[in-house]
């Protein structure tokens, strides 16, 4: 079978990268840590890799806002390698503060330019959260969602949080185009306010990808929930696992 | 040039919704709206342009923020006040560093300074005293910040200048005793007066007067933060009791003859490394260790909330990280006492800050430490009471693992010492000897040094490049710098062989510091290594490779001698003999009187629902959810049992459970007791309990005594003061008693003595405060249970003795009784209870299981039901019982130890009874569809009749912020 490479990024305050390899490496992909700072010294390539993984964590502190630092770090000390990455169809994953890394680095929801359309920003409580959230499985196109049903449960746990757009037609196009892939719900699908909506999101949009469907950001943690017993109750297998077994098995069918 | 860039929101200002809460919550309703700007001053050579994009590619927000360059947002009118918040000069800005390494991602190179502040602009009409208020109470706090006066918008950039080296030695030689102790005063160095005349007499020896260092040293090592002077010198203690004849004892080392002792009885071959290491080690599995340690920040978080509890739990996590050749941090734990936090503003001590906002500071200081170094917070706890007014208590623990080849640590007379991560400041001078005294109003003016803020990515860097090296065999030892600096780690660290140091070498924040601030600073997240010459390189490369600095410093010597000098001056020279064993014993006097409380008098409430729903407000037990939920619980993955489960996942767990390995079945359970509302009446008693609680915790979730450590934790107030210290005595021996009953070790500990408030003459203590930390290895995290009913029609069993201690209870409590009666444990009786419900669950017949504790049956039960989202029916007559009087509110509220509330399927009562033989338990009810929560008393009839869903608001109100 052919191996599938994961590079999940890590720098100064990441620190979901171990779990995240974990839950990689459990549906058999070959996983790396990979320091930015050896992506920018070029010691390690970019290019060895069929997945970018950019884990949760405070990246930076959070300094400045969430993700800001590290999405700057890939627009200007890395950008013509991502550009490349991306156009070789690979695949990309920004899971919590990678996922407010990707929003702010302008690769999600996606654009030539690297121009950012939407933000990450401060939940309307004004406080980090820790809740498991019920999530709608609302459009099909992003590779990363395969065969999981309607309704997932998952855990967030975030300061920056809330997804915002720059305008009206951001939405109107990422709804155009089925880039959004998850929205907070009540148990039954139902879209409602806090605390169902951990943030205050528009259109409680809890995760988005890019037109191709590869490159997919989110705020929950799928790699909290890999196994049962991370449930709070025990009572549903690790539903989050699928989403890394996608990317693997997506790599293996196509590359 | 000098760069004022202001950032407000566009859309939604959450901060400023936030703080217009806050102001709410202070009394003042003229505020109607509060705008929130972040302030960026930047001070370089760099061009209109160049500030340009750093506003737009890096410091705004485009979506949703604005922004002007040198355009200061000024009052427009009188109904509008604007205040500018910086830091004080010399106080670490967390958010500097990233700033100016993002500014060099933009490609801009010129050196630059960047400053942060914080503005607020408040709409509405305010007067001076309430925009002062506002200002103390909310926006700032002038030990580390001020406000920037409007005229001025330029960086605070300090300037200090630079240190010219002179050689300053203290004429102890010629002083007599009040001068002796002037000099003790004068210098903050918190030394007795025969502490005083000893060092004069080491001196007089050598020939010469002692170096402001070498006092400064000497000082540092022997201050009760850092020597537990106390726990370890010469008590008498007198005991007296009512009818019974009073005892006398002579402690020669109360931790050796109590706490130690206990550990050394019970020889179990799973403790790996205690009471000598940095946290205490046990046995994980075949090739992992783990380790343990609680830790206390008070004083700093009286004074300055955020950063001492930030620097609170920054610090426990260098334990872990210091223990051994380094520990992986795989969880924290925090325990607070405050005052309640209705405290009224009127009745607070001048200097004291309220209550409410300490709270808020210090979860929020945890909060950010903790989840910013990706450790799970996963256990806690949080009581009140007025004693706390003065001195709240933040005890902060953390855990970690470690290949077990890699848990001790020695480092070579030839090796070279290593300063690893942050640079020193002036941060933090005098923490430990500060820390060892009272505070007083005067303390935020003369020990404002002692307050720092934490800088969690430095440690998280650090925690990373130190893994690496130690897998990689590069060093022989490490230790944190805490408190005492760089004189506690490096004096401890080479007590056995000897040191020198060239102190010019540690880099600075800043210049100007002298030779002895470098030497005791306090700066955070630093850490020693000992570090083989040639593997000194390798090492420096791992560290760089993380943008941690390393830096050699000095050397190991084989001399016994303590060396420090400055640009190759001498500054000074101590035997390690003396500095370590010269500290004279004292003979510290101890008494302990039982007080006798006059044991209440009144009827049975007619209305038990009443006091079931005033118990579930009970600030002690009400929902702590508005807590827990800000502290990242779950990361690293490992979460098993969570410290809010239910239906809702908003129900209280008795303890959680974590997976340090992802891949492996074997778990840790980590737990607490604290009740110091029993000390009150008999602290023996209070530490029974308090360890009867934390192990019960760890059965009621699935697991057993087997391999359980404790860790005691004592806050208590000036041991000076023979009746404090009587009942620290009376605690440490109930300590010894209990564990040793128990069956379970004490593996590491620590005390913060001098909790005590001064005002004028008087002095106010703390309530003696033990807390009682507990892991356990469990060997399969499938066997967890958690608290919560699970399904209609089961079973619902009580298991446990009941009697009428109703002394020290949160049901006394609400009519301001204390009592007498005080929960008591029979360790014999409870390890049987213990030991039948592990078996039961070992047969995994257990569905859910919840400890009796504050607020007993009743509370238990009531927590059981709301959190299943299910009802009961429940008979008191069912429950075992003794006491002199029989009533109903005794039955449900009584805090008797060593009960558990368990839930069986019906099939399975055969089975769980044939455990329970020789145990006392009374099948008392059935969980009902029906959410009614119905309690039937002694007499059969109807005693309580509540929806949960009452019960629930109840219990989540009052601290839902």
């Amino acid at each position: 079978m052919r191996k599938v490479r994961v590079c999940v990024l890590r720098t100064a305050g990441t620190n979901c990268d171990k779990e995240t390899a974990f839950a990689f490496s459990k549906v058999g992909a070959t996983v790396e840590l990979v320091h930015i700072n050896r992506l920018i010294e070029k010691k390690k390539d970019i290019f060895n890799y069929d997945i970018l993984a950019i884990p949760g964590g405070f990246t930076y502190g959070d300094d400045v806002s969430a993700g800001k630092i590290l999405a700057n770090e890939l627009r200007f000390r890395l950008i013509d390698k991502i550009k490349k990455f991306i156009q070789k169809q690979r695949l990309i994953i920004g899971i919590c503060n990678g996922f407010q890394v990707l929003i702010k680095a302008g690769v999600l929801p996606g654009n030539r330019n690297f121009i950012q359309e939407a933000s990450l920003v401060t939940n309307d409580s004004a406080k980090f959260e820790d809740r498991w959230v019920h999530l709608l499985l609302t459009d099909k196109r992003c590779i990363w969602t395969k065969g999981l049903p309607k309704i997932i449960y998952l855990p967030v746990a975030h300061a920056e949080g809330k997804f915002v757009v720059k305008d009206r037609s951001i939405l109107l196009r990422l709804k155009k185009n089925s880039q959004i892939v998850f929205q907070y719900c009540n148990e039954k699908g139902e879209l409602l306010g806090y605390p169902y909506n951990p943030n205050g999101s528009v259109e409680n949009i809890a995760g988005i990808c890019d037109e191709t469907g590869r490159i997919f950001g989110l705020m929950p943690h799928p790699e909290r929930h890999i196994d049962f017993l991370q449930h709070p109750n025990w009572q549903k297998n690790g539903i989050g696992l699928q989403i890394f077994r996608n990317g693997v098995e997506y790599v293996r069918k196509n590359f | 040039m000098k760069w004022h860039i202001e950032i407000r929101e566009k859309i939604f200002d959450a901060i400023g919704e936030g703080v217009l809460r806050d102001i709410l919550d202070l009394g003042i309703t003229t505020v109607k709206k509060v705008f929130f700007i972040q302030v960026y001053n930047i001070v370089g050579e760099i061009s209109f342009l160049e500030v340009k994009k750093i506003c737009e590619e890096l410091l705004v927000d485009r979506i949703t923020q604005n922004y002007t360059i040198n355009k200061p947002h000024l009052a427009k009118s009188r109904y509008e006040s604007v205040v500018e918040i910086a830091y004080n000069p010399g106080v670490m800005d967390p958010v500097e560093g990233s700033v100016v390494k993002a500014i060099r991602d933009l490609g801009i190179k010129s050196p630059i300074t960047v400053k942060t502040a914080k503005k607020y602009i408040l709409e509405g009409r305010l007067n001076n005293f309430q925009l002062n208020t506002i200002c103390e109470k909310l926006l700032y706090n002038k030990l580390i910040q001020h406000i920037v006066k409007s005229s001025e918008f330029e960086v605070e950039e300090l300037r200090l200048p630079e240190y010219q080296f002179r050689l300053i030695t203290i004429p102890i030689l010629e002083a007599n005793d009040k001068k002796l102790m002037a000099i003790s005063r004068k210098g903050q160095l918190f030394l007795n007066l025969k502490e005083m005349q000893t060092i004069k007499a080491y001196f007089k020896k050598l020939g010469r007067n002692p170096t402001d260092c070498e006092l400064e040293t000497i000082a540092q090592t022997w201050s009760e933060h850092c020597i537990h002077k106390t726990f370890k010198g010469k008590i008498r203690y007198i005991e007296k009791i009512k009818n019974q004849k009073s005892r006398i004892k002579i402690i020669n080392n109360l931790l050796k003859s109590t706490i130690m002792k206990s550990t050394e009885k019970l020889k179990k071959p799973w403790c790996i490394s205690v009471f000598k290491d940095n946290s205490g080690v046990i046995r994980f599995d075949k090739r992992y260790n783990v380790c343990f340690k609680v830790e206390t920040h008070n004083h700093p978080s009286a004074l300055e909330p955020y950063g001492g509890a930030n620097t609170g739990i920054g610090g426990v996590i260098r334990d872990p990280l210091g223990t051994g050749l380094g520990a992986k941090p795989i969880f924290n734990t925090d325990v607070f006492c405050f005052a309640p936090p209705d405290y009224p503003f009127k009745k607070l001590p001048p200097g004291v800050l309220h209550p409410k906002r300490i709270m808020k500071g210090v979860v929020a200081g945890v909060r950010d430490y903790g989840n910013k170094m990706g450790i799970p917070t996963i256990n806690g706890a949080i009581l009140f009471h007025e004693g706390f007014i003065g001195n709240p208590l933040v005890y902060c623990g953390t855990a970690g693992i470690l290949p077990k080849e890699k848990s001790f640590k020695e480092p070579k007379s030839t090796d070279l010492i290593v300063l690893v991560g942050g640079r020193t400041g002036r941060d933090g001078i005098h923490g430990a000897t500060f820390s060892s005294g009272e505070l007083t109003t005067e303390s935020e003016k003369v020990s404002s040094g002692a307050v720092q803020i934490g800088n969690p990515i430095e440690e998280k860097k650090m925690q990373e490049a130190i893994l690496e090296a130690r897998d990689k065999n590069l060093y022989n030892a490490i230790t944190d710098c805490g408190g005492g600096g760089l004189s506690s780690a490096v004096g401890e660290m080479g007590k056995d062989l000897g040191v020198e140091v060239y102190l010019e070498k540690v880099p600075l924040k800043y210049q100007g510091l002298s030779y002895t601030e470098i030497w005791i600073s306090e700066s955070q997240e630093r850490m020693i290594l000992s570090v083989p010459k040639n593997k000194l390189n390798k090492l420096l490369e791992i560290f760089k490779k993380e943008d941690v600095e390393a830096t050699v410093i000095g050397k190991f010597t084989d001399t016994k001698k303590l060396k420090l000098y400055y640009k190759n001056n001498l500054v000074c020279n101590l035997d390690m003999k003396f500095l370590h064993q010269g500290l004279p014993k004292i003979e510290k006097k101890a008494i302990f009187v039982k007080r006798n409380y006059k044991e209440p008098n009144f009827k049975e409430p007619k209305d038990l629902k009443k006091y079931l729903l005033r118990l579930l407000s009970h600030p002690d037990i009400a929902s702590k959810e508005w807590v827990i939920r800000q502290y990242d619980h779950e990361v690293q993955g490992g979460s098993i049992l969570k410290p809010l489960v239910g239906v809702y996942n908003d129900g209280p767990s008795d303890a959680s459970i974590v997976r340090p390995i992802l891949n492996s079945k074997r778990g840790l359970i980590v737990s607490s007791g604290i009740n110091f509302r029993f000390g009150f009446i008999d602290p023996y008693w209070m530490a029974g309990s308090c360890i009867d609680e934390a192990l019960r915790q760890i059965i009621a979730v699935g697991g057993s005594l087997e391999e359980v450590a404790l860790l005691d934790n004592f806050c208590w107030g000036n041991p000076d003061k023979p009746d404090r210290l009587g009942s620290l005595v009376r605690t440490a021996l109930g300590c010894y008693d209990f564990a040793l009953g128990f069956g379970v070790p004490f593996i590491s500990g620590k005390d913060s003595l001098n909790n005590e408030y001064r005002i004028k003459n008087k002095s106010i203590s703390i309530p003696g405060t033990l807390l009682i930390s507990a892991i356990a290895v469990m060997e399969d995290i499938h066997k967890a249970i958690s608290m919560y009913l699970k399904k209609p029609k089961d079973l619902i069993y009580i298991v446990g003795q009941t009697y009428d201690e109703l002394g020290g209870s949160h049901y006394y409590d609400l009519f301001g009784y204390i009592g007498n009666n005080v929960p008591k444990v029979n360790t014999k009786k409870a390890k049987q209870v213990f030991e039948a419900l592990s078996k039961a669950n070992s047969e995994g017949i257990i569905k859910a299981m919840h400890d009796c504790s504050e607020g007993g049956l009743a509370v238990a039960l009531a927590e059981m039901a709301f959190s299943g989202d299910l009802g009961v029916e429940v008979f008191l007559n069912e429950v075992p019982y003794k006491g002199n009087q029989i009533r109903n509110d005794f039955v449900l509220f009584s805090e008797s130890n060593s009960r558990f509330i368990v839930e069986i399927e019906k099939e399975d009562q055969k089975k769980f009874e044939n455990i329970l033989e020789g145990v006392p338990f009374g099948l008392i009810g059935c969980v009902s569809k029906d959410k009614i929560f119905n309690v039937y008393g002694l007499d059969g009839k109807l005693c309580i009749s509540a929806g949960i869903l009452d019960l629930k608001e109840a219990w989540q109100k009052p601290l839902r912020w």
